[in-house]
């Protein structure tokens, strides 16, 4: 196992609201990680910091056995790099079929050239995924008719298509059924098995499930960092969860 | 399901050639044109009915050029009829120009001494630019006596321009709003500069007499009329199955994705910039090409042809038709245009209310402002709206809906 994201020393601040403040964090390849925290931990800026949707304010991303830095790559030079993302809430091409939403996010060249000119059939591919997140009956269906846990599953069916070294996915249980919340763990924990995943939630009883490593994120800084019973018995962690009692009274 | 009994025949996939609308296309095209050719030769039509066929193809053209930008792309354009006019310039001043040169020869070789090369010039130019008091030639017609060079002009100075427009527009990621403002900024700064005397180009005289093909001055305009509405339909076919292969596949797909959704399409690694930057400049120079064609068949070409109203007819064009369907947008582009000329050439008669007569050459672009607004808040499919009743009709009685397979069917068969 070697460090394939190491994060040193990140601060990103929004008019003076330091959203992530001297964050230091290393993801292995592979591994299973969660990192959870209250609203307004910071889960979110660090995904955008990680995608480059935001820049930090100071600080390092390293990625890979180059240690490239994401800091200065574009959204899509990242997601080229091996990082694929997965939003809180779905987001998929709904006016397209499920077949073009997995088309478009298959492993292939990606330049404007290439996707015109060379057209060679990917279908099958395609149809390999969607079979992995049990949407192998839709795929001729747009994505617009697609109930929102298959939408979900049509989404991280995206995201194993591009073939990531990193997988991050925000919140990927929210608005499911018990039964599409076990499947779905079930896929991620399939899929850390050759990558590194990121589950971003505050849902304990899903981070539960994973059983992996976890992180506490609090006010833009990692609180906390074990498995779910080392960081649930840590009092800071309390703390944070249940609200500090001199904070109660006052 | 194996993966090998996949039944993978969406609409999109299937080979061009058998995709119903571009067979509809290409057979409306050759009738058109076949039949059009033999009416006018047994003379039951005008030569200016067959110019304004002709002219409309070209304009059905450009609407699908903005469709491809707009309608699948998701940018709104305000310019692209700008580069039509600029074709119609590039073209237009060989057209003036050569025939010019022809017309001067002529006169000069009457005279005792033959004329030089620079005489003819002066001479030359003296006709084209002495109506905005100047005899100089302008940089601008350095290669205005070359017919190739000229045509060449026609698409890539549009490329050129949207190149560099585009470049610098979608790399500080301006979008949506703000890009269609600069867009009609950039078109309304370029017919400014056009409506100058100085610029060139003729001032707001624009270029004139283009119907007169120079060669083929012993042609009358019933034949060439005809030879110009081919090429405007041959172009617009040719499009029509390089835009609907273009669509077609994953380019299609990243496409429309931008339209719906730039942020998700760039995590899933396209740069976005290169293929909107790709389709701005292509579909410039389509309409480059469009206006290369048009302008001969309108015999002028000015200023006014380039301002931004033109522009939004274009787009009022597209909606009307229905964006994000090709068909949607050359049909949006015949019906409102012919509706445009025929409302306004006093061809519908006007309405006598006792009190207040409709003149239509004047409530015409009412009307046309009405139909806009109500496509837009009523019908955002447009015209082509209507095909998707017929089809899906037919497609639903065909389809599983949902968890409950074939309920829909079931509540159908109910009496």
């Amino acid at each position: 196992m070697s460090a394939l994201l190491e994060v040193s020393g990140v601060t990103k601040s929004f008019d003076g609201f330091k959203a992530i403040d001297n964050l230091s964090l290393s993801v292995n390849e592979p591994e299973l990680r969660a990192i959870i925290g209250p609203n307004g931990a910071g889960k979110t800026t660090f995904m955008d910091l990680v995608t480059g949707k935001t820049r930090p304010d100071s600080g390092t991303i390293r990625y890979g056995e180059l240690s490239r830095d994401l800091t200065a790559m574009s959204e899509a030079q990242i997601a080229r790099a091996g990082i694929g993302r997965k939003f809180q809430k779905p987001t998929v091409f709904e006016d397209q079929t499920v077949l073009e939403n997995l088309t478009m996010a298959l492993a292939a060249p990606r330049n404007p050239l290439n996707v015109l000119l060379r057209r060679p059939d990917r279908s099958a591919r395609a149809a390999a995924v969607a079979e992995e997140v049990g949407l192998e009956k839709d795929l001729n269906k747009r994505a617009g008719i697609l109930s929102h846990g298959q939408k979900q599953w049509l989404e991280i069916g995206m995201l194993l298509a591009q073939e990531p070294r990193l997988l991050l996915v925000d919140e990927p249980a929210a608005g499911m059924t018990t039964a599409e919340r076990e499947r779905t763990t079930a896929m991620l924990v399939e899929a850390a098995k050759t990558r590194a995943v990121v589950v971003i939630e505050h849902d304990m009883e899903f981070v539960r499930r994973l059983k992996c490593r976890v992180t506490v994120l609090h006010e833009g800084r990692s609180l906390a960092e074990g498995s779910l019973d080392h960081v649930c018995a840590d009092p800071r962690v309390i703390d944070v969860y249940l609200g500090r009692p001199e904070e109660a009274d006052a | 399901m194996s993966v090998e009994s996949l039944d993978i025949a969406p609409r999109a996939r299937r080979p061009l050639a058998a995709r119903t609308d571009v067979i509809a296309m290409m057979l409306g095209l050759a009738t058109l044109t076949v039949c059009v050719t033999l009416l006018a030769q047994m003379g039951l039509v005008s030569v200016s009915f067959v110019k304004l066929l002709g002219k409309t193809l070209c304009l059905c053209l450009a609407a699908l050029a903005l469709d491809l930008v707009w309608g699948f792309t998701g940018i709104l354009s305000l310019g692209h009829f700008a580069f039509f006019g600029i074709g119609g310039y590039a073209i237009g001043m060989w057209l003036m120009w050569d025939r010019t040169e022809a017309i001067v020869a002529a006169s000069l070789a009457q005279s005792t001494l033959p004329p030089t090369p620079f005489e003819i010039r002066e001479a030359i130019g003296t006709q084209i630019f002495g109506v905005v008091g100047t005899s100089e030639i302008p940089w601008l017609w350095a290669y205005a006596g070359s017919l190739p060079l000229q045509l060449a002009f026609a698409v890539l100075v549009p490329g050129l321009i949207a190149g560099i427009f585009g470049w610098l527009a979608f790399r500080s990621r301006v979008a949506g709003v703000y890009l269609s403002i600069l867009t009609q900024a950039g078109t309304l700064a370029l017919s400014l500069w056009l409506f100058q005397n100085d610029s060139g180009l003729r001032g707001n005289n624009g270029l004139s007499g283009l119907q007169n093909i120079p060669g083929l001055t012993d042609v009358p305009q019933s034949v060439i009329s005809i030879w110009f509405l081919w090429a405007s339909a041959i172009a617009l076919a040719l499009s029509y199955l390089g835009a609907s292969w273009t669509v077609s596949g994953r380019f299609g797909s990243v496409l429309r994705g931008i339209r719906d959704n730039e942020a998700r399409v760039r995590f899933l690694g396209y740069e976005v910039e290169h293929y909107k930057l790709a389709v701005f400049t292509g579909t410039a120079m389509l309409c480059g090409l469009a206006g290369a064609l048009y302008y001969p068949q309108a015999g002028i070409v000015n200023p006014a042809e380039i301002a931004p109203i033109a522009s939004i007819y274009l787009v009022v064009w597209v909606a009307i038709g229905g964006r994000g369907r090709l068909y949607g947008a050359v049909i949006g582009a015949a019906v409102v245009s012919l509706a445009s000329s025929w409302f306004t050439g006093g061809g519908a008669p006007d309405i006598e209310l006792g009190f207040y007569t409709i003149k239509w050459t004047d409530w015409w672009l009412v009307l046309l402002g009405l139909s806009f607004v109500l496509v837009t808040l009523y019908a955002p499919k447009g015209l082509g709206g209507l095909v998707d009743i017929y089809t899906h009709k037919r497609a639903r009685r065909r389809e599983d809906l949902g968890p409950d397979q074939g309920s829909l069917r079931g509540e159908e068969e109910q009496p």
